[in-house]
């Protein structure tokens, strides 16, 4: 038996490893400007086991530009801990120099400069040459997709995720969970698990009626790799039918439930499992929190919040792994098991610097093959930008903004509202905007953009609903978006405070007056979760906006006041 | 204006949910606990409670118990009007003392499990359950 404090010494060397291996080097390949792509996949092979992580890939097959947020507040017991740490902190806290390709890839801050020098990251073709790169020094390591895979982009809306199956069938995973896939409605999942060849997990689906594990969705998986039983157990996102629209997925239940996780840890061990790998959606602090309840796990592979950490963070003998989103990054972890033991790991985040790493041709024709369909809407340029247009960070961002513009514009609304998401690459000042840009940042299977009354009282039980949602002190109270954005309102929000207290000082915009709790406003915003909502699609309220404006310049938005972070 | 009857119901819909801000359990629950009890001692270990963190359908939450050599059980749902939802009485010969069922909350509350147990003595277990509109999973 190894002790706890053996095991956190090994995870020490372990992550010194890291530094070695890929960290340090970047800073000075910056100085030479000299990247390449085998400094980019080095990694002295280490242990019996190699896991792969993709995650919340949201149907992006290309290349794209994708900031990192600077604000990504963190409560209660992860105030300051990461991945609430950013831009500048985040660089000094993993001695990441300024202006090198990791702080461009990591973190925020002269993101615009940073990605015309950078290049675009991402694209599966690249991911398909490092996947295919790791299995050639280990070829019987997993790949493991976190889901968010079959929704987000023009053509995966159009074939109802088709183009995202076929292409990620090329990369062989072995194993996937999910979350906006649901979205696509219970009869196409299960349409199209039922031909994936390869598992489709989540000890955590349940069928809604009876309170029992849906039959499609297996908890576990077990693997040999290296002579070693590996299991991997699913954990989907939990709170689909509160995030997203329960009428949907009518027959399927989900939630924590972590006491269940234990139970499938418990029974996996008792079969023989060596290792336990928990391939989650649960969002970052959610599986922090589910690491100290359940033991027993060696490595949770995290997804949904869309952080990307360049270490594993420790939690009891529990590794969590961050691989970031959009095709950004992928992370390779070995593992050196040894009688039923995790005795160490090597961990590296590989940023998918689309330059620099060479696109596998066969993954390119089949990502080309999805998209000839569609290549002449894809292309269509509606207008360009001025402005750098991205979307993560807790309270807004300039897509939204431009997004909350064209509610009001177009559908003549005193307020817009526009989802938290996370989801949304960035284009950088300059670009041309084309039809796929907008709909990477718009599309979902109930986007219906909705114009309607609401009193000021309704405006702040909405923004005190959503907050807590994102800054309960308790993870398991938090299901992992952003704040709703508003446009046309400011706001003040005290982050610390409990629901119903947080925010203060609404006021519209356009006359400077405090909002009134009796008084109706014309509201307009999309994603809304009730069945039968009525109105445009947002694609095409903001593509008439944007073609108005022709050149698009967003202004900076000061109107939420945050404290307490 | 071309907001609709119907848009605007459905917004209706969804604020009859959320008017109610966290309860706290109310002088009720602590009536019903007190008269269960009959004001004895009541320990933290003895009963296990099963709840979701957060509802995904507010009116109907399903919960279990757990308590093993338990006579009865009383759960309450502390921020509903009417606290009482159910008390599971187990003879003598019953093969496992849990239960399940489905409640309906009127909000984010507290709710309470409270066991008698074999020798007499008294468990108590409660979970916060959060009643939220929700709808913006990143």
């Amino acid at each position: 038996m190894i002790s706890r404090r053996d095991f956190l010494q090994v995870s020490m060397a372990a992550s010194a490893l890291v530094g070695a291996s890929g960290f340090g080097n970047w800073s000075r390949l910056a100085a030479q400007q000299a990247l390449t792509q085998d400094q980019l996949l080095q990694f002295d092979t280490f242990g019996n086991v190699s896991l792969i992580h993709v995650t919340d890939i949201h149907a992006q097959l290309k290349p794209i530009y994708f900031r990192e947020p600077s604000v990504n507040i963190g409560v209660g017991g992860n105030r300051g801990a990461v991945p609430h740490v950013t831009g500048a902190d985040f660089r000094k806290l993993y001695g990441i120099d300024d202006g090198s390709p990791s702080h461009y890839a990591l973190s925020s801050g002269d993101f615009s400069s940073l990605a015309k020098a950078y290049g675009r990251v991402g694209g599966l073709d690249r991911v398909a040459t490092v996947v295919n790169a790791i299995r050639a020094d280990r070829p019987d390591a997993l790949l493991l997709d976190g889901g968010d895979t079959w929704h987000g982009s023009y053509t995966c809306y159009h074939t109802e995720g088709q183009d995202m199956v076929n292409v990620m069938n090329g990369l062989k995973p072995d194993a996937m969970t999910f979350h906006w896939e649901f979205t696509l409605g219970s009869d196409r999942v299960a349409e199209i698990v039922e031909g994936l060849p390869f598992a489709a997990l989540g000890q955590n689906i349940f069928d809604a009626e009876w309170d029992e594990p849906a039959e499609l969705f297996p908890p576990y998986k077990f693997f040999e790799c290296g002579g070693v039983k590996i299991a991997v157990i699913g954990q989907a996102f939990p709170y689909m039918p509160i995030a997203n629209p329960g009428w949907m997925f009518p027959e399927y239940s989900f939630g924590i439930r972590d006491e269940n996780m234990q139970a499938m840890v418990d029974e996996v061990r008792a079969k023989g499992a060596e290792c336990v790998v928990c391939l989650s959606h649960n969002g970052f602090d959610v599986d922090k929190s589910m690491a100290s309840k359940v033991t027993g796990i060696d490595v949770i592979l995290s997804g949904h919040t869309h952080d990307a950490l360049p270490e594993p963070v420790l939690v009891g003998e529990t590794i969590v792994v961050a691989s970031g989103s959009n095709g950004k990054f992928v992370s390779r972890v070995d593992l050196d098991i040894q009688n039923g033991r995790m005795m160490g790991f090597r961990h590296k985040l590989i940023p998918i610097f689309s330059d620099v790493i060479t696109p596998d041709p066969e993954m390119t024709a089949l990502i080309d093959e999805q998209r000839a369909p569609f290549k002449a809407e894809l292309e269509e340029v509606i207008g360009q930008t001025d402005s750098l247009l991205y979307r993560r960070g807790n309270f807004n961002g300039t897509w939204d903004d431009l997004i909350c513009d064209a509610l009001m514009s177009e559908r003549e609304a005193d307020i817009a509202m526009s989802p938290g998401v996370r989801w949304g690459p960035s284009l950088i000042p300059g670009d041309d905007i084309t039809r796929e840009d907008l709909w990477n940042v718009t599309s979902m299977s109930y986007g219906k953009a909705y114009r309607s009354e609401m009193t000021g009282e309704f405006i702040k039980v909405i923004l005190e609903d959503v907050a807590d949602n994102i800054f309960n002190p308790d993870p398991y109270y938090q299901q992992g978006g952003d704040m709703v954005r508003i446009g046309g309102m400011g706001y003040r929000i005290d982050v610390r405070k409990p629901q119903g207290e947080r925010i203060t000082d609404m006021v519209l915009l356009k006359t400077g007056e405090a909002i009134d709790p009796a008084k109706n406003y014309v509201v307009a915003g999309w994603a809304s979760v009730n069945e039968g909502t009525e109105g445009p699609q947002i694609w095409d309220v903001v593509e008439a906006h944007i073609k108005k404006l022709g050149t698009v310049t967003v202004q900076s938005n000061d109107s939420v006041t945050v404290v307490g972070a | 204006m071309d907001f609709t009857r119907r848009e605007t119901l459905a917004l209706g819909g969804a604020a009859a949910l959320t008017f109610v801000l966290p309860f706290r359990a109310s002088a009720a629950a602590d009536d019903a606990i007190a008269e269960f009890t009959g004001g004895a001692a009541i320990a933290d270990a003895g009963v296990e409670l099963t709840a979701p963190e957060i509802a995904e359908n507010g009116n109907t939450v399903p919960i279990a118990v757990s308590a093993p050599g338990a006579t009865a059980v009383m759960v309450l749902a502390s921020g509903n009007p009417t606290p009482g939802v159910a008390t599971f009485n187990f003879g003598p010969l019953a093969a496992s003392q849990t239960a399940s069922t489905r409640m309906r909350l009127a909000g984010t509350q507290d709710v309470i499990a409270i066991a008698k147990l074999a020798d007499g003595s008294f468990a108590r277990s409660s979970k916060t359950v959060k009643v939220t509109i929700g709808g913006c999973g990143g």
